[in-house]
């Protein structure tokens, strides 16, 4: 890790609430999205989905739905290539599948047609012979030999004997031994819990237009979180180089990580390969729920041993997730994630993926960590329930700190979390009075955060403002906060910047927007790209003045001579540069290229006070305020718009959304009016606490911030609900039937 | 498929009527869109009824008012009249969907989607509302009650469209009041609910009352019995507990991903408990 | 099936187009017209992004027949700005970062405009359950209903 980057500094501009450089677009209807985009002779393309949730293919029969008059081409999983490579296999089978349908809304054919209706009808022309094959969709009923199995011979060789070969992978963290742990605790609590499968719940539905020409070259529009990723993963599907692909990122509505992968881009572009025209497709909502990433479902198994003044002695997790029908790497982060808050002498957490018939587990704003820790963060408020000790003051004493060897291994630099806590136990609404049958829950979340590659171009132009060019799909303000880093860095107006987001062609390899990296990694490259263009602004103004470049240096937006001996002129700004750059030596740019390491570990802390309604089990939040380490906050109110948009997902988890399967095993609740996110109405004011604790690991101590707000809500709602109805919750969500039944009304 | 916007309602009737193949009459389209969205029916005809001169109309009549078949829940909602005579009834219409579909949707299509959990009509039901009915035949007037048949069933027969809903005069001392329960504060469908209606006495004691509990069996279902323990009483607990249990015996709903038969059941109970202390208010009760 | 022809108004302007009998307004507005301001989040009428108004009422473009349009005046967020200068609800909303991606915000202003021109002085509670057929999945909503308030204000002369 480069822990030098950081430097103190007086900052002129980060830190401001400028105006996002989008605003206007977006305000006026005039933003382009992945639907939004349209090209001449373009068809519509519609895909077959399986209505099974498990069941072999044995043939597909599309004759009828090509002779149909507007149908210009036809795909099916046997028209693209046999995969060597086990993850772009997954991919492609997921976005169609070949052999067998593994979940409900599984991708079986697709159609590219004249307009909407006659693809709609060549769909119904597609005759699929399926052999329904038994299915699972519960984690805790496929681990367990003897269950259908999903997708054969993927089991990795560290799975233990014994189990399900739809268990898929194993991992192991920790250190110490947590017997021994135990053997000191004064109580001990062990509980099982289950979180349900939830969805990222992204407004815009998956969309694109992708346009393949005779001579090889492709171009695709779409809504993604990393056009780059999407080029690697389709120029493989494809067979193509990727020189010869152009992914263009529209404006995203939304991904949340749910926009991280492919699942109609490569069928576009194939389609459009076969019919030799650009081809549209756009999701229904329905497609979106069925056949797109939700997270893992999960079911865990915690121990804590905690001493009478609050010292946890030993700590245990067993983690099941399922990530749907293919392997899946979520677990690894879950059993990383789970602990991470404290400072723990024995701890350990193992972790099974298990595969069951369910969509492709994607992304979900701090993948794996929300539900593990709601898991430890719950029996933590269990115990301080039992021992009597106050919830935040048994966190600050077990809390780790700059030093502690964490549980998953590497040993933390400087971090926020005593702060954090320690915002929160001063803040009125930790001390505020609850009434009769109110409860207040509080709970620690902490994500990795990101670093990773990233490419910035940065060009000088003549009348003295800079354009930036970056690769990562802004979904929270990117854009604002890297003009603002550049314009911090380089001294200049905020409004002389302007950042776009370049295509696959215009710039190297970006990451995907995630892991809560842009701000952090991509402002990184920001700022050394900003730094190599004024090393050459000194050396232009070094020329003009006839000294040496080292004798320059840049101060307020300017070069000046850097002291007394190196000569007298009046300093010369960026953009009396800028305009004699032609006669200088031509155009001046910056650029950086690189993977950064040094990403800061993000602690939030959430405190909610809710009251349920004992007689329906519904609840009702009251007060909630978000704490949060963002290193330093390059926007505060894109910052604390990340805390707020997190806390709400993971209010959702906690009370309604979920995935519900019948035994038929395909998803009831396809839709916005069944899979319950947040309305307006159900909630109060988001109340935030941004702290800065700066990240060693960037010149402007950023760390991200995008991910922890949804990790604490979890475990907050959970103990908020279980001390107001005065029962203990172990379910994920707590929905008014399973509330009730708890409170045994029903 | 063919979209007919007709002029009058027996237009309206005769199209319908001459249709072989599936048809769907169109008002606020609210559920009729989600159909063809979702490809769960595909009309060989739409006749959309929003240009029948009146029918977008509400207008007093014998003490009551005649609800037009295409008065969107919101203009209702902005009638001091119905809101003053019937606020149960249009609480519930009120309850239904957003905003947006506010602006659209009807009483008369949600009695006429066939939902058991549709919110306009546990209020229609507890009022004793009259639907008027157009067909091939003439007009005929039908007690709402009888209108639904079961899920996505009614009791029209082809040809038929409703035109307009009959909410009629009551006297001083009357109201009535709607309780659904759904998971979020809104933009759900109900996952049981209940409408009380109430008359009182002189003395503050309740002289006449109509529970009708929704969402809880195949139709919206009259609560006969718990409505009569209300009858003499001025709501004590007591009462109110028993008439809750006796609102729980006549529910017979199903599981599903909304909600459990048992709390489907419980909720019922407890909602009825709830709006009949609304109602009592309403009606000028004093306990 | 036969196309229809449609006249109407949109944002003032005469509009004429043909649609399919079963094609929605959210449709005819996005695919015919080149109003792509109006987004597709469910085609349901559970998520508000296509909302616009018909006749003056917030209504879901999605749960409208293109066909219904005949004779009526629509509004879109295409014709909220007046010209260049936008209206003080797209302004605080900028002000206010009370967007993320964008996605439900030309819903969102159609209904908050539809809201005060209704009510000029909501609470909090109000314009909560005015927009609660408007989902937003980035903002937690906060400042949402602080930029709508901040508009409200600013349009009173507060």
């Amino acid at each position: 890790m480069s822990l030098d980057e950081y430097q103190k500094r007086e900052f002129k501009q980060v830190g401001t609430r400028v105006r996002r450089p989008d605003g206007v677009d977006k305000v006026t209807g005039r933003a382009m999205y992945g639907a939004d985009a349209t090209a001449p002779g373009m068809l519509t393309g519609r895909i077959l989905r399986s209505p099974h949730a498990h069941a072999r293919i044995r043939s597909i029969d599309t004759k009828a739905a090509e002779a149909l008059p507007g149908v210009k081409a036809v795909l099916t999983g046997a028209d693209l290539p046999a995969q060597e490579d086990d993850f772009i296999r997954d991919v492609q089978d997921n976005c169609m599948a070949r052999g067998k349908a593994l979940y409900d809304g599984h991708a079986v054919a697709a159609v590219a047609a004249v307009d909407a209706a006659t693809a709609k009808a060549a769909l119904k022309l597609i005759k699929v012979d399926y052999e329904i094959l038994p299915h699972v969709t519960e984690v805790d009923v496929a681990i367990k030999p003897g269950a259908p199995v999903v997708l054969a011979g993927r089991s990795l060789e560290n799975v233990p004997a014994g189990m399900s070969e739809n268990v898929t992978s194993h991992c192991e963290f920790g250190h110490g031994d947590p017997a021994k742990g135990f053997a000191k605790a004064d109580r001990i609590v062990e509980r099982s819990f289950r979180t349900a499968a939830t969805h990222q719940g992204y407004i815009e539905p998956h969309a694109c237009l992708a346009s393949v020409s005779s001579d090889g070259k492709a171009d695709l529009w779409c809504c993604t979180q990393g056009q780059y990723f999407v080029r690697t993963l389709c120029a493989a599907i494809m067979g193509m180089e990727a020189s010869q692909l152009r992914v263009t990122a529209s404006e995203i509505g939304g991904g949340f990580g749910g926009k991280t992968t492919v699942f109609i881009e490569p069928v576009a572009l194939a389609l459009s390969r076969k019919a030799g025209r650009p081809v549209k497709i756009v999701m229904t909502r329905d497609e979106v729920f069925r056949a797109t990433g939700p997270t893992v479902h999960t079911s865990m198994d915690i121990k804590i041993g905690m001493a009478k003044d609050g010292r946890i002695t030993g700590a245990e997790a067993h983690l099941r997730y399922s990530g749907g029908a293919f392997p899946c790497g979520t677990v690894d982060m879950g059993a990383q994630a789970a602990f991470a808050a404290y400072d723990l002498d024995n701890v350990r957490t193992y972790g099974w993926n298990v595969l069951t018939n369910r969509p492709k587990e994607a992304a979900y704003r701090a993948p794996g960590a929300p539900q593990a820790i709601y898991a430890v963060e719950s029996v933590i408020d269990e115990l301080c329930q039992d021992l009597g000790l106050d919830p935040i003051d048994v966190r600050l004493k077990n809390a780790a700190k700059k030093g502690t060897k964490s549980s998953y291994g590497p040993t933390f630099p400087d971090i926020g979390l005593v702060a954090t806590l320690e915002a929160a136990k001063k803040h009125p609404h930790y001390s505020a009075p609850l009434a009769e049958g109110q409860g207040r829950g509080i709970s620690c979340g902490f994500w990795f955060n990101f670093g990773g590659n990233s490419c910035v171009s940065l060009n000088i132009n003549t009348d003295g403002t800079v354009g930036v060019t970056e690769g990562n799909p802004d979904i929270g303000g990117s854009r604002a906060s890297i003009s603002l880093m550049a314009a911090e860095e380089l001294g200049i107006d905020y409004d002389r910047v302007r950042t776009i987001v370049a295509d696959t062609s215009s710039l190297g390899y970006n990451d995907v927007t995630d892991g809560s990296r842009v701000t952090f990694a991509v402002g990184l490259a920001t700022i050394k790209a900003a730094r190599a263009a004024v090393r050459v602004m000194c050396e232009r103004a070094a020329k003009i003045w006839g000294i040496d470049a080292d004798a320059v240096e840049w101060k307020d937006g300017a070069a000046v001579p850097a002291g007394p001996n190196a000569g007298k002129f009046p300093p010369m700004s960026l953009a009396e540069i800028a305009a004699v750059s032609f006669e200088t030596g031509g155009p001046i740019a910056g650029h950086h290229e690189v993977n950064v390491d040094g990403a800061g570990v993000s602690f939030g802390v959430h405190i909610v006070d809710v009251e349920v309604d004992k007689e329906t089990g519904a609840t009702k939040v009251l007060r909630y305020t978000v704490f949060q380490d963002a290193g330093k906050a390059v926007h505060p109110s894109y910052v604390e718009g990340q805390m707020q948009g997190g806390a709400v997902q993971g209010i959702g988890w906690a009370l309604n959304e979920e995935y519900i399967y019948g035994a038929d095993g395909r998803l009831q609740n396809p839709t916005f009016l069944d899979y319950r996110v947040p309305v307006a109405s159900d909630l109060p004011m988001i109340d935030t606490v941004i702290l800065e604790i700066p990240n060693p690991g960037h010149p402007y101590g950023v760390r991200g911030v995008g991910e922890t707000g949804i990790v604490p809500p979890l475990a907050a709602l959970s103990n908020a609900v279980s001390r107001s109805a005065g029962i203990r919750l172990s379910e994920l969500p707590m929905s008014p039937p399973r509330v009730l039944k708890a409170l045994g009304g029903s | 498929m063919r979209y007919v916007a007709a002029r009058t309602a027996k237009e309206a009737a005769g199209l319908l009527a001459a249709e072989p193949g599936v048809t769907r009459v169109l008002a606020g389209g609210t559920d009729v869109l989600v159909q063809l969205k979702s490809g769960l029916v595909e009309p060989e005809l739409i006749v959309d009824i929003k240009k029948i001169p009146g029918i977008g109309d509400i207008t007093a009549e014998n003490g009551g008012f005649r609800i037009g078949a295409a008065v969107p829940n919101a203009a209702l909602g902005e009638h001091a009249g119905v809101v003053a005579l019937w606020p149960g009834v249009v609480e519930g219409a009120n309850l239904i969907g957003s905003t947006q579909v506010q602006g659209r949707c009807t009483m008369a299509g949600n009695l006429c989607n066939g939902s058991p959990a549709g919110d306009a009509v546990p209020g229609l039901v507890a009022a004793n509302a009259v639907a008027r009915i157009a067909g091939p035949g003439g007009e005929r007037d039908c007690p709402v009650a009888d209108v639904p048949a079961g899920p996505g069933k009614t009791t029209l027969k082809t040809g038929e469209i409703v035109t307009s809903i009959f909410l009629p005069a009551r006297p001083d001392r009357a109201s009535d009041a709607y309780l659904r329960f759904i998971p979020r504060t809104e933009m759900d469908i109900a996952v049981a609910s209940a409408a009380v209606s109430l008359e009182l006495a002189a003395d503050g004691t309740v002289k006449a009352a109509r529970i009708v509990l929704g969402a809880v069996a195949p139709t919206v279902v009259v609560a006969d019995e718990a409505g009569k323990l209300l009858v003499g009483t001025k709501l004590d607990d007591a009462t109110l507990a028993r008439m809750a249990k006796a609102c729980e015996a006549v529910c017979k709903p199903i599981d599903d991903k909304r909600g459990t038969v048992a709390f489907r059941t419980r909720t019922a109970g407890t909602l009825a408990r709830r709006a009949a202390l609304i109602a009592y208010a309403r009606a000028g009760g004093k306990k | 099936m036969k196309s229809i022809p449609v006249s109407t108004t949109i944002n003032g302007d005469p509009y004429e187009f043909l649609c399919a009998p079963d094609e929605t307004l959210l449709d005819a507005l996005r695919n015919r017209l080149g109003l792509t301001g109006a987004k597709e989040g469910c085609g349901t009428g559970d998520c508000g992004a296509c909302s616009v108004t018909l006749n003056g009422r917030l209504v879901c473009s999605c749960l409208v027949l293109g066909a219904e349009a005949e004779g009526a005046e629509i509004a879109t967020i295409e014709g909220m700005a007046d010209g260049d200068e936008l209206h003080p609800l797209q302004r605080h909303f900028i002000d206010h970062a009370a967007l993320q991606c964008g996605i439900c915000t030309p819903g969102i202003l159609v209904a908050a405009k539809s809201l005060l021109e209704k009510n000029p002085d909501p609470t909090d509670e109000e314009v909560r359950y005015w927009l609660a057929g408007n989902l937003c999945r980035c903002t937690g909503y906060d400042k949402i209903i602080r930029a709508v308030q901040a508009a409200a204000a600013e349009m009173r002369g507060a």
